[in-house]
């Protein structure tokens, strides 16, 4: 058997794409034994949209106006879940935020510097894991709404590829998150830091009211705000669109194709962010 | 031939910050070298510039015969690296964090397992292998590190401070881990603050402060640099001092170096000749009728050591943080380092 002089001598470091897969999916299973062993975290981002989709539901269902549905509870759960989702897939940026500057500041990210791996392996598994954790949730969330009465008008793919993309986009901001995790100093600053910008970001956009009631300035805002391509596209996916509401109210190209619109914002985020990140993380000092 | 970990000049700026201003070191294969020095002094940095975590400004790292600038990923796979922190995941068990190193090192799946099982039994962490490191003991942990520092065996080890924080029973233990490994041929450059650390384990010493090497040597010639032996003597009632000081002048092998404290009736002065000439002096105060208190042969010790070539305690640097979480104090001074960066 060969086996122990393999030991001593290793194969060529994270090399290629094989390589880079490998120490992905090892630092992914370790973030998702993490992941088991504080079941708390699963839980508390469980309950958080959970509590979002009741509340709007139930609470503001009642007052906000559809455009030609007037205003109805029934409307407006149809509206409001693929805005929920889509905040909800956004907020894995603090997880892994969080996650990443814990590790810089317990010397994590120090060791795994000093090993012979491949350099994006880190990040790439930590987000991997998060997204994961997206899914999990993202399940969880789907049959509460379900049951507060939701439902899709498409056919089963369809339905699928909406939250396909949905989890696109939560992957996409993991790399904002890792970026936030290796450029602050504390677990606590990746954290605000990685939800601060989300609020702005998700309630200025198509997620929870129609485009039409805001500011002329704001409308074009929310209208190329990449967050709400996603929603317009899982809407449209889910057939949860709503004749009264119109696709664009300024015109913008990623409201009248929210699918291309969607895919492309998202690819283009994770591009730009992972090579931000991964540049950053070579330079990384804890 | 240049040593295992050889480095010439190597030069590191924060942005204002000078932390190394030319370090040079060379250590031979299957020896353990010191690096001595305060807090700031530029060990940490140095560390991590010849373990490819930082990349020196100017100069040149060569380690177990590869440039260290040139060819990071080789170099890392010939390294282990024990930081300041006991680096391992405290939720994954020790058995987890193991193979998880392991396999990074790019072994294959059953040879991290085995190693990883191999190294538990080794560290006295076969008991507690399945638990998430969070339950471990400090020592314990410490001990984790190490091991995951070790798994694919490395040439050349870096340890920055691995006793920091510990108890001495602890830091006993991990002494002896480390002989141990240094007796099985590994190449060991060694930080710390504790100068008891340094005579205990390492074979040469490298004194830093302010970025660069200000001596270097065994310890021994260390000690024998800072002037050798003396004999200090306490006498009983303050009025004999005078007397006494002229006494000890005929003894002092040098002119200088003589101190005299009033305060505690303390004198010291350099000198040669031992337990003997201690005979004679005792003899000569009593002929002189000069009580004394107390009277003994001192040698110099690594701190004498280093007060002699920096000016101030090894610990000393350490003073103004003190009372707070030590390990708050070092976040917020990298803060600082980096803050230019």
């Amino acid at each position: 058997m060969s086996a122990v002089t393999d030991t001593v001598k290793p194969q060529v470091a994270g090399s290629g794409i094989s390589g880079s897969v490998r120490d992905s999916l090892v630092v992914a299973k370790r973030n998702l034994i993490r992941m088991t062993r504080i079941p708390e975290m699963i839980l508390f981002g469980i309950i958080q949209p959970v509590m979002f989709v009741v509340l709007f539901t139930y609470v503001f269902g009642g007052s906000i106006a559809i455009p030609g549905a007037g205003v109805s509870a029934d409307a407006y759960k149809e509206f409001l879940m693929a805005g929920i989702f889509a905040q909800t897939v956004t907020f894995a940026t603090a997880g892994a935020g969080a996650g990443i500057a814990d590790d810089m500041h317990k010397g994590l990210i120090d060791r795994f510097r000093s090993l012979p791996m491949a350099r994006g392996a880190v990040l790439t598994g930590r987000t991997l894991a998060d997204s994961v954790q997206t899914a999990i949730t993202l399940a969880v969330l789907a049959v509460v709404a379900l049951l507060v009465g939701w439902r899709t008008h498409t056919n089963i793919g369809e339905v699928l590829a909406g939250f396909g993309l949905l989890l696109l986009l939560g992957y996409a901001f993991t790399w904002i998150g890792a970026l936030i995790g290796l450029s602050v100093r504390t677990p606590e600053a990746a954290t605000s830091g990685g939800l601060i910008w989300l609020f702005p970001l998700t309630f200025i956009s198509n997620a929870f009211v129609p485009v039409n009631g805001m500011p002329a300035f704001l409308q074009h805002v929310a209208e190329w705000n990449p967050f709400s391509a996603t929603v317009a596209a899982a809407r449209e996916l889910f057939g949860n669109t709503i004749p009264g509401v119109p696709k664009s109210v300024t015109g913008a190209w990623p409201m009248e194709h929210p699918i291309w619109a969607s895919l492309i914002w998202s690819i283009l985020i994770i591009v730009v962010f992972r090579t931000l990140a991964v540049r950053k993380y070579r330079n990384a000092s804890a | 031939m240049p040593g295992a970990i050889y480095a010439e000049g190597l030069v590191k700026h924060f942005g204002d910050v000078k932390a190394l201003d030319g370090v040079d070191l060379d250590v031979p294969e299957g020896t353990v070298l010191g690096l001595l020095g305060p807090n700031g002094a530029g060990k940490t940095t140095t560390v991590r510039c010849l373990t490819t975590l930082l990349t020196p400004d100017s100069g040149k790292a060569v380690v177990a015969g590869i440039d260290v600038v040139k060819h990071p990923n080789e170099v890392r796979r010939s390294i282990g690296l024990s930081g300041q922190f006991a680096a391992v995941d405290e939720y994954l068990t020790g058995r987890e964090n193991l193979q998880m190193v392991g396999q990074l090192y790019q072994m294959s799946k059953r040879d991290a397992k085995a190693r990883a099982a191999e190294l538990l039994e080794q560290f006295n962490l076969a008991d507690a292998a399945d638990r998430p490191s969070k339950t471990y003991s400090g020592g314990m942990r410490r001990r984790l590190d190490l091991a995951a520092a070790l798994v694919v065996s490395p040439p050349v080890m870096f340890m920055d401070e691995p006793t920091t924080g510990l108890d001495p029973t602890n830091r006993q233990a991990l002494w002896e881990v480390i002989k141990k490994l240094v007796d099985g041929g590994t190449t060991l450059l060694l930080t710390t603050q504790y100068l008891e650390e340094a005579d205990h384990l390492a074979h040469d010493i490298c004194v830093v402060d302010h970025g660069r090497v200000i001596a270097r040597g065994t310890s021994d010639q260390l000690k024998a640099q800072t002037g050798g032996e003396r004999v200090e003597v306490v006498v009983h009632e303050r009025e004999h001092i005078a007397t006494a000081q002229e006494v000890l002048r005929g003894f002092a092998k040098t002119a200088t170096g003589h101190t005299v404290d009033d305060h505690t009736r303390k004198l010291t002065v350099p000198v040669t000749g031992g337990a003997k000439l201690l005979a004679e002096v005792i003899r000569e105060l009593d002929a002189r009728g000069i009580e004394i208190d107390d009277i003994g042969l001192r040698r110099p010790t690594l701190d004498d050591v280093f007060i002699s070539l920096t000016g101030h305690k090894a610990e000393e640097a350490e003073e103004d943080t003190e009372g707070e979480d030590p390990k708050a104090a070092k976040a917020a001074k990298k803060a600082k380092k980096e803050a230019g960066q």
